[in-house]
């Protein structure tokens, strides 16, 4: 709660170089140990969440709000976004496929980037802006004013009433909003790619199944989940430790989105790699585009 | 009202506050403080903004954890129970926070259900019944059940607190600045309302406060708080312990002060960064 900001460092300049090296590795080491304590506190939370999950059955009117605002209230934007970044994809690809004459393997091109990377990592990005900050800011506020602690006063734990429906909700309905992405994706590349860059129908389709297996369909998804769980995770966490104030509240926010998409883009990257050697163990040969 | 002990006559406190201390990262709040609190007494903490009234108020509910020391209730640490335990203590508690703390999502009627719903089996009507008793007797009408708090006013907000608070029937009920931000008649409201709580439910009060009235009214015994960083060495953090009466006679200059109001030497106190 109480923090020391540069204001209180009491350090003396003009110390000589030693002092100041000495002092920059202090302040090195500050920056490091708070970065773990943060860690060890997110993972403390999150097995409190996973202990509260598994000990008690969640309250169905706790339920039904949370997932009505992670699920069927993000499924518009979640659908326009990934609509425009199918047609996108197919504006960038273009260009570069038509010098080749390859224009027709666009629709491998499009769908199999969408559904193994964009359709989830765009999902998830919606979600950690508009679902993941707007939960730091509503549980941050209940912090300050109290009302966390007048839930805990009366008996009802603050991280099962609050956190655990938060977290079942954006880690069970993020697949459905990544398969929203993929799809829109889908429909709004290929209308693009016949209706305007009138590519054979018939052969963007055939590629598109030729090259996009079920598997990087099921990873796609797969991912979604651990982006779901961090979202939610990082944004009750810093809803949970917000300092007093708007001040405070308004840095949960930023901040609850900062460290999501930060986490989502790590996420991604060990299990592209994770799922990638998975994929080459069953498919030696590997996927191949030409 | 107070009970003595069987055995020995004397009477075992409901609350025993020992060698307590907390601390905020490398900032002290409260150091070594001893308290007892005895069953059906109405004890006022007092002090100036700052001192850990709060703190305390927090450490003695288990919402805060004492760094050093420890808080027994009805002869059990409450630290150092575990989650289910803590529970069942906690409901026999009532807390009053100073903003009210209604939850901003759920109706006025849903607020004061809320402790109802989770430690209890009674059905929809059961509860519905005493969210309206409850609402009744801290003289707020049938009509505000269905309204968010955001539409109520600071003093209505303070009642569905307090009708919050009493759901369950606690035992113990803290009140964190009751009166603060209130006109002076809403202020009195609050006060006999404490009043009437006490008699009607025969409860243990503690009531953290810095308007002088209140505790003079409400209570049978104040303590005050001093800000650990102006205490000179070795003195201890609680300035006066004593009933109302003894408060008015208190030689403590400090006391004295704090009682009528004055600021004495604390501007300039604050100006030298004191």
């Amino acid at each position: 709660m109480f923090q020391d900001g540069s204001l209180s460092d009491d350090k003396t300049p003009g110390g000589g170089p030693v002092q100041a090296v000495a002092d920059w590795v202090a302040d090195l080491g500050g920056v490091v140990i708070d970065w773990l304590v943060g860690l060890g506190s997110v993972a403390l939370f999150a097995f409190r969440t996973f202990l509260w999950l598994t000990t008690r059955m969640v309250r169905r009117e706790t339920l039904i709000p949370s997932f009505y605002q992670i699920g069927v209230l993000s499924l518009p934007v979640v659908a326009l976004t990934g609509t425009f970044i199918g047609i996108i994809l197919a504006v960038q690809a273009y260009g570069q496929f038509h010098l080749l004459g390859m224009e027709s393997r666009l629709g491998a091109v499009i769908n199999l980037s969408l559904v193994r990377e964009l359709g989830p990592v765009l999902a998830a990005t919606m979600l950690a802006g508009r679902v993941g900050s707007a939960m730091a800011a509503e549980l941050g506020t209940m912090r300050v004013t109290e009302q966390i602690d007048a839930m805990a006063s009366m008996g009802a734990n603050p991280i099962q009433y609050l956190v655990v429906p938060r977290f079942l909700g954006c880690l069970l309905l993020i697949p459905a909003l990544t398969i929203m992405a993929d799809f829109m994706g889908v429909v709004g590349g290929a209308l693009y790619s016949v209706y305007l860059l009138n590519i054979d129908w018939h052969h963007y389709l055939k590629h598109s199944q030729d090259y996009v297996r079920g598997f990087d369909i099921f990873a796609g998804v797969f991912k979604s989940l651990f982006f779901g769980g961090a979202i939610s995770l990082i944004s009750c966490y810093h809803g949970f430790h917000c300092d007093p104030g708007a001040e405070g509240v308004g840095r949960a926010a930023t901040t609850a989105f900062v460290y999501s998409f930060v986490a989502i883009l790590m996420l991604d990257v060990v299990l592209a790699i994770g799922l990638e050697s998975v994929y080459l163990a069953f498919w030696p040969e590997g996927p191949k585009l030409f | 009202m107070v009970k003595p002990d069987k055995d020995t006559g004397t009477q075992e406190p409901l609350i025993r506050i020992e060698q307590l201390s907390v601390e905020f990262g490398r900032h002290e709040v409260l150091h070594a403080i001893d308290l007892a609190i005895l069953r059906g007494e109405t004890l006022a903490i007092i002090g100036e903004s700052g001192c850990g009234k709060t703190v305390l108020l927090k450490t003695i509910i288990g919402l805060l954890h004492p760094t050093r020391g420890a808080v027994m209730f009805d002869g059990q640490d409450l630290a150092r129970l575990g989650e289910r335990a803590l529970t069942r203590e906690r409901i026999r508690f009532g807390f009053v926070f100073q903003q009210a703390a209604l939850f901003d999502s759920m109706t006025i009627a849903q607020n004061v259900a809320f402790p109802l719903r989770q430690h209890t089996r009674k059905n929809t009507a059961e509860i519905e019944e005493i969210v309206m008793a409850r609402l009744a007797e801290v003289g707020l009408p049938e009509s505000v059940r269905f309204k968010k708090p955001a539409e109520l006013s600071g003093g209505m907000r303070k009642r569905v607190g307090l009708a919050r608070a009493l759901a369950l029937e606690p035992e113990v009920v803290l009140y964190d600045e009751p009166t603060t931000g209130l006109d002076p008649i809403m202020s009195d409201v609050i006060n006999e309302l404490i009043l009437e709580t006490r008699r009607r439910h025969l409860v243990t009060s503690v009531m953290v406060t810095h308007d002088m009235r209140s505790a003079l009214k409400l209570a049978d015994r104040i303590v005050m708080l001093y800000p650990l960083p102006r205490l000179q060495k070795g003195e201890s953090q609680i300035l006066f312990d004593g009933t109302p009466a003894d408060l008015e006679q208190s030689s403590d200059r400090r006391v004295t002060q704090f009682v009528h109001g004055e600021a004495g030497e604390r501007l300039m106190e604050m100006q030298n960064g004191i």
